[in-house]
């Protein structure tokens, strides 16, 4: 095996997954609901990027913030259309995430009926796919722009959330949405900006995603949306910092399990990980300890 | 009464998924019922096909043997999954039991392989990714229909006993109920391994309907699938998921002439009872409050509901 290659593999499957989990680690950490439409809002982020490139012909550093807006959009339609109506009636937490599902499978068919079902591309010389000479390990230059793009966007959004004075009104209405309100902070407008962050965050890790595989088709969120679940698990449920580890270590479990040559059960270590993370350490690894277990 | 079933669009083997999936409306409704947001049942539901199978096909025993073993192997299978699982609450519970049904999915893909190394032989038994075709079809409608009066009429005998009062008492509050003398670990584990029995029943049930099974049957979309039954029937009452099992199952056929639409009709309804009839279909006070709304009532007082 072949360590500095999977090693290489690991980093830039991470940027992905922790990109696509601060998503949700966002929502939770500011609503404390769990967002299961996140994947498909990911998926829509790599099908408009697709449009963008196919459709309107322009290259791909212009597809990837289009995508961002749009999937951002999609994000505050889903706030107002499958949870405002919720958090409006006080229903339980429970409610909202069942009707993240409903919504999660209507944007999926709707996907469907646009897109088909069969697996697009990016065209051929939209992306370079050679490899980089003279390393010890094989990278392509995509491998490291997705790198890239992940960090640049995770720190931005790290500068956002503790810099700004909208990320201090959103670590205000996760602290209490009440003492928020007193405070003069409008929270409904906190709670669409959050969904509009994750649905960008989601749309940017799409393309990527997108460019990495180069195969996408309307299901393409199924295989992202548990380990997504994994990993903010892993990282306490709503720990911004948390989802960042937890994405590097789940890529890197994943890539080295399939090194090992147990590509088989690499999805049972992942979710045998993920039951026993909650048995244990339902704080996660990074966080401290908190009043939600019985 | 096939025939006016049929006039609607409802044909036999249709009717047979809707009981099959008022069952498992139930197997949901009994966890939900008691606080418990479980999404374990598709995991169960596999155990259960599997065993059921197994016995009916390769060992060549009728259909009601394989139906017990598939529901105790369940229920055995229910017992050390439940204890660590259910100290969780909400959120950890869905997605700890999202975890248990990936890893059952996993397990039955590769189990093959996996006794194949270490009994050195070729075991043939779940057939991987590929699944077991050629089941015998030996579900009968009256065999769904006896099991779904059967399982209804012992649900609504539980909740007149005094644990199904303990049930009710954990679903508002579990400190309260334990504070009364309610043992909450030892209900909340019976609870959960009647859910998985029920889950296995369909389980078997189903899989000798279909003729066919494989893992993929049994992911999270399923549980998903499950969830919506009962969701959409509500979880207020016994008749709640039955109907949103029936219902649910029988209307994307109904609106066959909608063609590629259909499908979106599920997300449709699911964010459209979640949001507007809080309580489900079968829900008495919600029917009375849209009423009185639709009359031009006053606005209806928030009642504390405590259901979905």
């Amino acid at each position: 095996m072949n360590i500095s290659q999977q090693l290489v593999n690991a980093i830039w499957l991470g940027g992905v997954y922790s990109l696509f989990a601060l998503g949700y680690a966002l929502v939770f950490s500011v609503l404390g609901v769990l967002n299961l439409a996140h994947s498909a809002v990911f998926m829509w982020g790599a099908f408009i990027g697709l449009a963008v490139v196919t459709q309107l012909g322009l290259p791909i550093w212009i597809a990837i913030p289009i995508a961002m807006l749009a999937a951002g959009a999609i994000g505050v339609l889903l706030e107002v259309v499958a949870f405002a109506p919720l958090r409006r009636r006080n229903a339980p937490r429970i409610s909202q995430l069942i009707s993240s599902i409903g919504a999660s499978i209507l944007l999926v068919n709707i996907a469907q009926i646009v897109f088909g079902t069969d697996p697009k591309r990016f065209p051929q010389g939209s992306i370079p796919t050679e490899t980089i000479q003279g390393l010890p390990f094989r990278v392509t230059p995509i491998q490291i722009i997705i790198l890239l793009i992940s960090v640049i966007l995770m720190a931005l959004l790290q500068y956002l959330v503790m810099r700004t004075r909208i990320g201090q009104a959103m670590r205000t209405v996760a602290f209490n949405e009440r003492v928020a309100g007193l405070l003069g902070i409008n929270s409904t407008q906190i709670f669409q900006i959050t969904f509009f962050l994750a649905g960008a965050l989601a749309g940017a890790s799409g393309v990527l995603y997108g460019l990495a595989y180069n195969s996408m088709t309307p299901f393409m969120g199924d295989a992202v949306a548990l380990k997504g679940l994994t990993i903010i698990v892993l990282g306490g449920l709503g720990n911004i910092k948390g989802a960042v580890v937890g994405g590097f270590l789940v890529a890197a479990l994943e890539t080295f399990s399939i090194a090992a040559g147990g590509s088989n059960y690499r999805d049972a270590i992942v979710f045998g990980l993920l039951f026993f993370i909650l048995l244990f350490r339902p704080q996660g690894l990074v966080g401290q300890a908190q009043q939600n277990r019985a | 009464m096939m025939d006016l079933l049929r006039s609607i669009g409802i044909s036999e083997p249709v009717l047979q998924f809707m009981l099959v999936n008022a069952i498992l409306g139930l197997s949901v409704y009994l966890t939900l019922y008691t606080g418990m947001f479980s999404l374990a049942n598709a995991g169960f539901m596999a155990v259960g096909a599997y065993a059921g199978v197994i016995v009916t096909q390769n060992l060549q025993l009728p259909l009601g043997v394989g139906l017990i073993v598939g529901m105790l192997l369940a229920g055995v299978i229910a017992i050390p999954i439940g204890l660590p699982v259910l100290r969780l609450r909400d959120i950890y519970l869905a997605i700890a039991t999202i975890g248990f049904g990936e890893v059952v999915r996993i397990i039955i893909l590769n189990f093959d392989t996996f006794a194949s190394t270490i009994t050195g032989k070729t075991v043939t038994l779940t057939q991987g990714a590929l699944g077991i075709s050629g089941i015998p079809k030996m579900t009968q409608t009256w065999h769904l229909i006896l099991f779904l009066i059967v399982a209804s009429y012992g649900i609504a005998r539980l909740h007149r006993s005094r644990f199904g009062r303990a049930m009710t008492a954990i679903r508002q509050d579990e400190q309260a109920a334990a504070n009364m003398g309610i043992d909450v670990v030892y209900t909340k584990n019976v609870v959960f391994i009647l859910s998985a029995v029920l889950a296995a029943a369909a389980g078997v049930l189903k899989a000798h309907l279909t003729r066919t099974i494989d893992p993929s049957d049994y992911g999270f979309n399923s549980a998903v699938e499950i969830l919506t039954f009962a969701v959409l029937g509500g979880t207020t009452t016994l008749i709640g998921p039955i109907i949103g099992g029936l219902v649910l199952t029988a209307l994307p056929e109904m609106l066959r002439g909608l063609k590629d639409y259909r499908t979106i009709v599920n997300g449709v309804i699911l964010l459209a009872v979640i949001i507007y009839l809080p309580g489900g279909l079968a829900n008495p006070a919600v029917w009375s409050r849209l009423f009185k709304r639709l009359r031009g009532g006053r606005k209806p007082i928030n009642t504390g509901d405590t259901s979905l």
